[in-house]
């Protein structure tokens, strides 16, 4: 054992393990650890990694289904697409270091995310990102939004990966703790997928990669903690620089390797690094690790033990691989100028040793070091159901025109153009669907199939009502995923939540994750693969629970996907599902009114379900020509976004007996807007009526106007120049 | 016709030129890897777009010392036709390939969109399919595409007729507004002395097929199968 250094309780706290976890890593192994130990214990039992307050609550989730090949557990989730091809996604958060270095902190959440994708053996296809930001005249707002939008797309776009999709929301309640969810989705042939997993006594254990450095030490313990005041500035060390040419490399090396049959196991170095990578990779695979540290390639001289193992140095794998190969391997990571070293094998001794300048600085029982982390069943305030709006306190807008325009050009409301135009999101040549609709639709060559993707969740409906929120985040996914013409797959969820140890955060958790299983299981919409990212706060106050749902659908015929834009003078405009009544959490309230009041919109989801199976089947006979699903902003604004997707205009008529505010601007579920040709809405209307779908005709397309019948006549123009300037006019406001 | 499209650690667009290549000319064109030092007999010779070398340093000056670029220099000499699209574009300028260099955008972020071109001569390989004037609309994705260049070259570029493509709005006109990275005299691609190396920051093989929501790039590739093969 290298020179002891005390274990006092205050340097336990400052490794993020409560006395109870110290004393119970002292049972675990007899003795008092070393520091290096003691960090290893600290980056496989923090949040991040063990997701101890978490788990109780995940394993209520339907992780299978008959198209699922890998749910959560690996480092994505991979679905089964027919032809041999499985299609391998994951989303994660870079929330903490992203507010705290926003250009890189994005950047290196992107790049963790490709990585846990091709390290399955897939060739990324596609990445999307949600974005949460505090409220636009928040002073660090604009700053924010500038370094993470250019970190993602610094990034991506030199990787070669195709953004394709995200949101970007605004929100006074993430003014302290801002949130990145980054999304990636890959492709793999089926019987060549990858895992963790090592096998053999005596295998080598091979480094790959970047060097190691000392950036992002304790990285995933920070993202364990909450923030105090002067935090973000002192943290920056902590999160790591991305270096995505070198990232590019790793994906074309890793993929030759693999192709050439070498790999046994592998794994990425995430979180907590070289510690986590090597666990996971022997505790899998019921083997020891012995890992030699002076041959780890190091960016800098003199790096300890304890650096090493908890370094978050980017663009690094640890594999396991067949030795007759060893020599074929290396040459590979050469040509493409990678290190490639040497720095262990399995063992048949369970245990995780590490040896450091000649002498063993930790010997650890290496299953217990996952298995065998601390896990809660926290204590949970049930969250309170906000009542009902009370819709005589909300007026009629003086003006109708006025307010659409208003809304389209408000900060949520208004195109994210500007965004999505700094991603490259045509690389690689097969994107089919850009961003601005429901979902991005991304072509698989040689085949006549495609893969669409949205991201999705209202978190002013889970504030409101955490599980009728998290049953709308999924019921969304699976909505827009209908509305291209897709048959929803299944879906990540990246959890951001408050402190846990805070009661009404453990209970908002526990019912978002019921919302969630409920909807997934009525969809039938599998979690393949999740993270939880915790402690969202600052200074005591908590964001609003954001369970991000990524989701993934197929189309069988790539030629039969719909877009949102109207296509044609003169068709009909069809409402799918029932007309519009509920005002409570809509946008018109939040971003006119500034009332964030009610309750939100209920999930039928029976009714989802039914309406969305109905516009499918429409889609995929080629007997509508435009689809979008009715969500924030109700149906107003899905009309204008229609209009302006295809620079025509429509004639609407309200239902004389509805309430009309709520009819234009209610966000009621299971409803989309579709147009059809004159001659195609009887044989519409008759398959609705046998199904038993609402169906109503409520206008007709044409002209340079968007109307509604005695309520407002608005030109294009107008709604388009209030839609795309908002954003590029924020954006050149002072840093 | 056989062609080649070179790989340099950190290109992202070879397999999307690839793709575009074999669809139009029926043929696969070889993957070069960056390293190599001689060619085979090629009637076209492409730099792919990407990030060749991470760009850290000015875009495309490692690449442009490569030790592949010795051999396409030679082969440019002697009249084979070297394609170069964005950063490929980039790397010609930096080897001398053609004049000119490529600037950070004027709106100094990076830029993914439809933008409109206008053929501004059809006296060359990669143009005579199209028609002098046409507007074709096809995809940028860059952050540095705005190109720059001394008066005198210019005045040459014009009076050589060497401009290749202007990008302009919907009717055929150049503005401020259509210049979508602020590049001189709108210019987004430019002919060498023989009119035989093109370098152009838009993406033709992103724009090939319908389902990449248009095929404004499509002649391009035609220009140059149509020429080998007559």
């Amino acid at each position: 054992m290298n020179a002891p250094v005390a274990i006092t309780p205050a340097l336990v706290a400052e490794h993020g393990l409560k006395p109870d976890e110290y004393e119970r890593i002292l049972k675990l192994i007899g003795r008092e650890p070393t520091l290096t130990e003691l960090g290893i214990f600290s980056a496989m039992w923090n949040e991040h990694c063990s997701y101890k307050s978490s788990k109780r609550w995940l394993r209520t989730l339907p992780t299978k289904g008959a198209r699922v090949i890998y749910g959560p557990g690996e480092n994505a989730g991979a679905v089964d697409i027919g032809d041999g091809q499985a299609v391998i996604f994951k989303m994660e958060s870079h929330n903490h270091p992203s507010y705290i270095e926003p250009y890189q902190g994005a950047a290196t959440g992107v790049g963790g995310i490709l990585r846990d994708v091709f390290t399955m053996g897939a060739r990324p296809i596609a990445a999307m990102n949600a974005l949460f930001f505090g409220s636009p005249d928040h002073p660090k707002t604009r700053h924010l939004v500038s370094g993470v939008v250019g970190g993602v797309g610094g990034y991506g776009n030199s990787f070669g990966v195709p953004t394709v999709a995200g949101s970007v929301l605004f929100d006074r309640r993430y003014n302290g703790n801002i949130l990145v969810n980054a999304f990636a989705a890959g492709i793999a042939d089926t019987n060549a997928i990858f895992t963790s997993q090592a096998e053999g006594v005596g295998r080598p254990v091979v480094y790959l990669g970047s060097k190691t450095g000392r950036d992002g030490i304790h990285g995933a313990t920070m993202a364990s903690a909450a923030f105090g005041g002067a935090d973000a500035e002192e943290k920056r060390p902590t999160v790591q620089v991305g270096d995505p040419f070198s990232e590019k490399l790793l994906l074309e090396a890793c993929l030759e390797l693999m192709a050439s049959g070498a790999v046994i196991a592998i794994q990425d170095m995430g979180a907590a690094g070289l510690t986590s990578s090597a666990v996971e990779m022997g505790a899998k695979g019921d083997l020891g690790i012995l890992l030699e540290l002076d041959k780890v390639p190091t960016r800098e001289t003199g790096m300890t033990a304890y650096e090493m193992m908890l370094s978050e140095s980017q663009e690094r794998m640890l594999m396991v691989l067949d030795p007759q190969r060893e020599k074929d391997a290396e040459a590979i990571f050469r040509k493409w100028g990678l290190d490639f070293a040497v720095i262990g094998h399995t063992t048949d001794d369970l245990r995780f040793r590490l040896v450091h300048n000649g002498a063993e600085v930790a010997n650890l029982p290496i299953k217990e070091l996952g298995d065998q982390a601390p896990e809660y069943d926290r204590p949970r305030t049930d969250p309170v159901p906000a009542a009902p709006l009370d819709r005589a306190s909300v007026p009629e807008p003086a003006d109708y025109g006025e307010a659409l325009v208003s809304l389209i050009g408000s900060p949520n409301m208004s195109s994210r153009r500007y965004v999505w135009e700094q991603y490259d999101h045509l690389v690689q040549g097969n994107t089919m669907q850009r961003p601005g609709g429901d979902a991005a639709v991304v072509r698989l060559p040689g085949t006549p199939k495609a893969l669409a993707f949205t991201t999705d969740v209202t978190p002013r409906y889970c504030a409101a009502d955490p599980f009728e929120g998290g049953k709308q985040a999924i019921a969304e996914a699976w909505r827009n995923l209908t509305a291209v013409g897709a048959l929803p797959l299944a879906v990540t969820d990246n959890l951001n939540f408050g402190n846990p140890e805070r009661p009404a955060v453990m209970g908002q958790f526990a019912a978002a994750i019921m919302g969630i299983g409920e909807a997934c299981r009525a969809l039938d919409f599998p979690v393949v693969s999740g993270n939880v990212s915790l402690y969202n706060e600052t200074d005591g106050a908590s964001i609003p629970p954001t369970p991000t749902i990524g989701g993934v659908g197929l189309l069988a015929d790539a030629a039969a996907m719909a877009t949102i834009a109207f296509k044609a003078e003169g068709e009909a405009i069809l409402l799918v599902g029932k007309a519009g009544t509920h005002l409570g959490r809509s946008a018109y309230l939040a971003e006119l009114l500034g009332r964030d009041e009610g309750a939100p919109p209920p999930v039928d989801l029976r009714a989802e379900k039914a309406n969305g199976d109905f516009v499918r089947k429409l889609i995929a006979d080629g007997r509508i020509t435009a689809c979008h699903d009715v969500s924030d902003g109700g149906l107003a604004i899905a009309l204008a976004e229609m209009a302006l997707a295809g620079s025509i205009g429509a004639a609407i008529n309200p239902v004389p007996s509805a309430d009309k505010l709520a009819w234009l601007f209610g966000e009621d579920q299971a409803r989309y807007v579709v147009t059809a040709p004159q001659e195609s809405v009887a044989g519409i209307t008759e398959a609705a009526s046998a199904a038993g779908i609402p169906v109503s005709s409520i206008g007709r397309t044409g002209g340079a106007e968007l109307t509604c019948t005695g309520t407002f006549a608005v030109p294009l123009a107008k709604l388009r120049s209030a839609h795309e300037n908002w954003f590029p006019d924020y954006m050149a406001g002072p840093a | 016709m056989k062609s080649a499209v070179i790989v340099f650690p950190g290109s992202n667009r070879d397999r999307d030129m690839i793709a575009a290549l074999e669809l139009i000319s029926g043929q696969k064109p070889i993957s070069v890897w960056h390293a190599e030092t001689s060619l085979p007999k090629l009637d076209l010779i492409v730099l792919p777009g990407g990030f060749a070398y991470g760009d850290y340093l000015r875009t495309g000056a490692i690449a442009a010392r490569a030790n592949v670029m010795r051999a396409v220099t030679e082969a440019a000499e002697a009249g084979v036709a070297v394609l170069g699209v964005c950063n490929g574009f980039q790397i010609l300028c930096e080897a001398g390939l053609l004049p000119g260099v490529l600037m950070r955008n004027s709106r100094l972020s990076f830029i993914c969109r439809d933008v409109n071109l206008r053929v501004e001569t059809t006296d060359s390989r990669f143009t005579s399919a199209y028609r002098k004037g046409e507007v074709f609309s096809t995809p940028v994705a860059h952050g540095e595409g705005n190109y720059r260049a001394d008066d005198e070259t210019l005045k040459r570029l014009a009076g050589e007729d060497r401009v290749a493509f202007r990008y302009v709005d919907g009717q055929g006109r150049t503005t401020d507004a259509a210049n979508v990275n602020g590049s001189v005299d709108s210019i987004a691609g430019v002919l060498s002395e023989k009119r035989n190396v093109l370098g152009l920051m838009p993406h033709p093989e992103n724009a090939v097929e319908p389902a990449q929501g248009g095929i404004g790039g499509r002649k391009m590739f035609e220009s140059i199968v149509g020429k080998v093969l007559a």
